[in-house]
């Protein structure tokens, strides 16, 4: 009964976030914009999520009559099932999570690998160019990024001493993670951009170039679910940068620690969407060079000092 | 990477910029006097008729969506028969207004007339015509021009001269 009520606590706020995130966004970009946002459906615009959601819900889903069907549909799926399976091993608070796997770490990195394949099925199964160069951008991409994704949390690893997520958030009560590993920090930040491909590394959609990308032939809730995975997808990386490197649950006692990962949380979502209003999106090659060129010799590179200094401290 | 968070940061500071945005129904934006909103026409200050229906107007729209029909009234005063204007054609360029000899086809600070039907935007001289002067008060076109319509004897009007005999001989 216990576990019920917490997976169902668990999807319930990773996916009432992910949902209300439709109007976080769209308010907080129009205050950094100058503007004023939806404020008309319901107190402060917020029955925009519910008029979003029934939109989306009435819309025609529509199965191009070229594409590949099983596949199609199956895509959007994959992005789903695999963010939301992350969030199993993320804690919320100190006996808020859903199981504490012994290579959680390990379990949101593989998760986020399997991710690339809805994008790249869905984009290959829509049979359309544009969702197919969407596609292999978004491949290329996930694939670069996820590399030195892993290696800058190798650090974290290494200074909790184990893989589980609950161990490293108590690992930091002597202090967070982010000063001894800012390049760490950094390096995941901009990994998890890529990762979750939200501007400016939205190259995959590229909505001036590629239509909307690997989803330009999507309808109707197929479309929602990529929609609502990219915002889960946000959710789950500010939950983890939160996790490994700013003390996760950890905070004053005056507030409950469910309630002090979720301002943590919704913080690097802020930021996430301060990204979004603020920078351009670079071009392809120079995507693949900051990552290939820079990111990873500092991930490497952390990963080498860390290990030193551990050594040399034991 | 210094512009990157630099460019952060000035985004950031919109937080405190006031908002642009002007929540229309409730806020009604200001309109100059001389907005180029819904056309009228208008009446002189005796509540007569400007339009002499001289089609200057109809000749002027360059979308072709004025069409009127002149009638003579008793002493041969000229007005509009009907009057229609196709407001779903309007493009409101005010060339009617400049074109009008009369001051009498006027565009006012009026922008609201959305319609479900389209054949609602064709307005008719009842729509049309308002009861007051509009933007020029104190004209009008009958004591300023020649033509005697019962309002004023030839050569009375403002500016305007005697006419002259031509018969006579002496200056």
């Amino acid at each position: 009964m216990k576990y019920v009520l917490i997976i169902a606590g668990v999807l319930g706020i990773a996916l009432t976030i992910a949902a209300g995130l439709i109007w976080v966004e769209r308010r907080l970009l129009s205050v950094w914009q100058d503007r004023l946002g939806p404020n008309r459906v319901g107190p402060f615009g917020l029955g925009q999520v519910i008029a979003d959601t029934i939109k989306l819900f009435f819309k025609e889903d529509w199965v191009p009559p070229f594409s590949d069907r099983p596949v199609f549909v199956l895509a959007p799926g994959i992005l789903m099932i695999t963010i939301l399976l992350t969030f199993a091993v993320v804690p919320f608070g100190p006996n808020f999570y859903v199981f504490d796997s012994n290579i959680g770490v390990l379990f949101f990195l593989g998760n986020s690998s399997l991710g690339v394949y809805s994008i790249v099925l869905g984009g290959w199964a829509s049979n359309n160019k544009y969702s197919l160069i969407g596609a292999m951008r978004a491949s290329a991409q996930m694939l670069t990024y996820e590399v030195f994704m892993g290696l800058s949390l190798m650090g974290v690893v290494m200074m909790a001493d184990s893989f589980s997520f609950c161990k490293i958030v108590e690992a930091q009560k002597g202090g967070w993670f982010f000063i001894p590993q800012f390049i760490g920090f950094i390096v995941f930040f901009i990994a998890g951009i890529a990762e979750t491909h939200r501007l400016p590394f939205d190259i995959p959609e590229a909505e001036g170039e590629l239509i909307a990308g690997y989803h330009s032939e999507y309808s109707g809730m197929k479309f929602g679910m990529f929609f609502v995975g990219e915002y889960l997808g946000i959710t789950l990386i500010s939950g983890l940068i939160a996790t490994l490197f700013f003390g996760g649950w950890l905070g004053p006692s005056f507030l409950p620690p469910v309630f002090w990962f979720l301002l943590k949380t919704f913080f690097f979502i802020g930021v996430f969407i301060l990204l979004r209003a603020s920078l351009p999106r670079p071009r392809y090659d120079q995507l693949m060079e900051l990552g290939w060129k820079v990111l990873l010799p500092l991930a490497l590179l952390n990963l080498l000092v860390t290990g030193a200094i551990l050594i040399f401290l034991k | 990477m210094i512009s990157i968070l630099r460019s952060m940061w000035l985004t950031f500071l919109h937080v405190f910029h006031k908002t642009e945005t002007v929540e229309y129904p409730e806020v009604k934006p200001y309109l100059a006097p001389r907005y180029r909103g819904r056309i009228v026409l208008t009446r002189d200050e005796e509540k007569n008729e400007r339009c002499v229906a001289c089609y200057l107007c109809a000749a002027a729209c360059p979308v072709d969506c004025i069409a009127l029909q002149a009638a003579e009234g008793e002493n041969g005063r000229r007005y509009p028969e009907f009057f229609r204007i196709n407001f779903s054609r309007c493009i409101f360029c005010g060339f009617c207004e400049e074109a009008c000899p009369t001051y009498a086809i006027q565009l006012i600070p009026d922008f609201e007339m959305a319609e479900y039907d389209r054949q609602n935007m064709v307005y008719e001289k009842q729509h049309l015509l308002i009861s007051g002067e509009g933007k020029y008060h104190g004209y009008n076109f009958y004591k300023n021009a020649g033509v005697d319509m019962g309002v004023k004897g030839k050569g009375e009007g403002h500016n305007e001269e005697k006419p002259v005999d031509l018969k006579e001989l002496l200056p």
